[in-house]
């Protein structure tokens, strides 16, 4: 699918230090029941979110008014589990462009660029440096410049680069996507396959 | 020049494309499908004008979200039966084998895959599903897809994908009697941790692999992901070939020859060179359990959960908040620990000789009280073995609920769910939270274990009873 342009953003950001958040957490099963790609963002975290009875659960941090922002922050080893890109779906649904984190599984890693959202890996010490600014300022600002391949924290111009092949910054800076790129070369796919 | 690994042997075969600074295009030999990870990419298919490229290369089956009982009747739940129409309708749309509902060889798609021979050795096998993996145990590239990446393959038989690294792990020893594949597979991601693997396309090797049965070997890679790999992966012997012979989609007569020259040259060669190896003593592994909310949390069984002064700082709030999650302090023995439901299934393991395993140890006994136990089998094709060989009976008599083939609680996307608060031990993947319904409380451990505390009505070492018995 055609994915939205991206070059830069500041944004508040929502914090979640917890390691090894799964995809079960971040869209748990029972919603994959939908045909289209819609509607995932108001399941996210769903039963961190919402108790069984569908009431908000006070303290979970996307029920806090307070934190708000299109990038949210995880713990080590985000995204680890099923390949489920409705996981990738759920995130950008509830507005989130950015995810941060010091280690992301491979498969979301995929299916998160796949769908025009940026995640940026970092070092565990900024990781620990981003969720305690945003500690001492729930409405801290936080810069992405896909260019520059730089995240700043805006307030201290404390900065670091991260990292993304070539081919999906320019994918993601203007928009395309993989199935765009394969089928400019099916000529040589067919040929391929001939050859096999 | 350095030998090349399997994985490499593979790996650059399939080579369409290197994108300088970005992935490779690589080619796509099968392509499994089912019902929860299509519809978006036939939905996305259809607004480009795109056809599938190569159908006669994709196989089709519905197995997530299928109700595991009346499969003979319409699906109730309204969401399940729009997905599995969907599923239908686009196969018949585009050509592609579908193995429907309350059809012969329906299954967990990993399970039915290597029972029609749709899993060769030497091939590139993807599926939306991370599972996928299973069929690296035929010596296959084979790794689970995002929903993007079934479009891309559905329109163009290829993904892009950037090489992974190459990591060797080896089990080399003798196994302890009544030490299963599922056993051997749980300790190394205990070794490892669940992101241990992350970045790593790993090939199993050693003793310990090459005396396993095929259906073993499908079990350890299986849960190559669950250390964070994206596959796994085991050198093709004999014994594979014996497995895929005279399946329905594998090479007949001469072709069968033609294949058989070119498997035979999938091994890894002696002066090959990985980015990392990781060594294992077989002697060292006994029956294991999970503790925790991710398969990386696993012990021995007759161990203890780790104490908290032994998790690195930055990792106690996380460890804590899963042992708040299990009802389970830091410290505590696993044996003896209460559990209510006991399942059997998966494509980890429910597969044939899984059901035997158990079997063998239910044959006489009765399931405790307390435990409400279920048998998935993994295919229609486990089904009416299981069924043949006596094994359903006898599951039957000891009480144990005999279900029709389908994921079922291994992710509980249809009814199949373990109660909130209630504790399972589960031979299937998966341990996270709610994994097996809402408030679930999941041990991951084999059929041996699993059979034994269904007996036990608690968690208990199967060997203990096996060998005082």
């Amino acid at each position: 699918m055609p994915v939205a342009k991206f070059e830069q953003l500041i944004s508040t950001a929502v914090p979640l230090p917890i390691e090894n958040v799964d995809t079960d957490q971040i869209i748990p099963a029972r919603f994959l029941k939908a045909t289209t790609r819609e509607g995932f963002g108001d399941n996210l975290f769903r039963d961190w979110r919402y108790d069984k009875n569908d009431q908000p659960i006070a303290d979970f941090i996307l029920n806090n008014p307070i934190y708000s922002g299109e990038i949210l922050v995880g713990g080590k080893n985000f995204g680890c589990g099923s390949s489920r890109e409705h996981a990738a779906w759920a995130v950008g649904g509830a507005g989130f462009k950015v995810v941060v984190s010091s280690f992301f599984a491979d498969i979301f890693k995929g299916n998160a660029l796949n769908n025009g959202i940026l995640p940026i890996t970092v070092s565990d010490e900024f990781l620990a440096t981003i969720f305690s600014e945003i500690e001492g300022n729930p409405k801290a600002e936080f810069k992405v410049d896909l260019k520059n391949q730089t995240f700043t924290i805006v307030s201290s111009g404390e900065n670091t680069s991260f990292e993304i092949n070539g081919y999906k910054k320019e994918c993601m800076l203007n928009g395309y996507d993989d199935i765009d790129y394969l089928l400019n070369i099916k000529d040589k796919i067919q040929a391929f396959e001939a050859a096999m | 020049m350095a030998g090349k690994t399997l994985f490499d042997k593979i790996w650059d075969s399939h080579v369409v494309q290197e994108i300088p600074d970005g992935p490779s295009v690589l080619y796509i030999d099968r392509h499994l499908i089912h019902e929860v990870t299509s519809p978006q990419a036939f939905n996305g298919l259809g607004r480009r004008g795109l056809s599938v490229m190569r159908p006669n290369q994709t196989v089709a089956t519905p197995d997530h979200n299928v109700p595991t009982i009346n499969q003979d009747k319409p699906i109730e739940d309204k969401l399940s039966k729009f997905q599995v129409d969907t599923l239908t309708e686009n196969c018949e749309k585009y050509g592609i084998d579908l193995y429907g509902l309350n059809t012969e060889y329906q299954g967990v798609v990993h399970v039915m895959g290597p029972q029609l021979g749709v899993t060769q050795p030497g091939m590139t096998i993807v599926c939306g599903d991370s599972h996928t993996s299973t069929h690296g145990a035929f010596g296959c590239i084979a790794f689970g897809i995002g929903t993007s990446e079934v479009e891309m393959v559905l329109a163009t038989q290829c993904i892009m994908q950037p090489k992974p690294k190459k990591m060797r792990i080896n089990v080399n020893g003798q196994l302890k009697p009544n030490v299963s594949p599922k056993d051997v597979i749980l300790y190394i991601i205990a070794k490892m941790t669940a992101a241990g693997g992350t970045g790593y396309f790993v090939e199993y090797s050693g003793n310990v692999f090459r005396e396993m049965s095929m259906q073993g070997r499908m079990t350890v890679c299986n849960m190559s992901i669950e250390m964070g790999a994206r596959g796994g992966l085991i050198s093709p012997d004999l014994k594979t070939f014996e497995f895929v012979e005279g399946k329905k989609y594998s090479p007949k007569g001469a072709d069968y020859d033609k294949a058989l020259e070119k498997w035979a040259t999938l091994y890894t060669d002696e002066d090959a060179v990985f980015d990392r190896e990781e060594s294992f003593d077989a002697g060292d592994i006994e029956p294991m359990i999970t503790f925790g909310t991710n398969p990386g949390m696993g012990v021995k069984i007759t161990g203890k959960i780790p104490e908290l002064s032994s998790i690195a700082g930055s990792e106690q709030p996380s460890f804590q908040k899963s042992m708040n999650y299990m009802g389970f302090q830091a410290g505590d023995t696993m044996i003896g620990k209460k559990v209510d439901y006991v399942f059997i299934g998966s494509c980890t393991n429910g597969r044939i000789e899984d059901l035997r395993v158990v079997a063998d140890y239910v044959k006489g006994k009765q399931k405790a009280e307390n435990v409400t136990a279920w048998i998935v089998p993994g295919s229609k094709e486990v089904e009416r073995q299981a069924i043949a060989e006596g094994i359903v009976e006898v599951l039957e008599a000891a009480g144990f609920k005999m279900r029709q083939p389908g994921c079922s609680a291994c992710l509980a996307m249809n009814d199949d769910k373990i109660p909130a608060g209630k504790y399972a031990v589960s031979t299937s993947n998966r341990n996270f939270e709610g994994r097996q319904g809402p408030g679930s409380r999941t041990m991951l451990a084999s059929p041996l274990t699993a059979a034994a505390v269904a007996v036990a009505g608690k968690v208990v070492d199967p060997r203990g009873i096996l060998e005082t018995a």
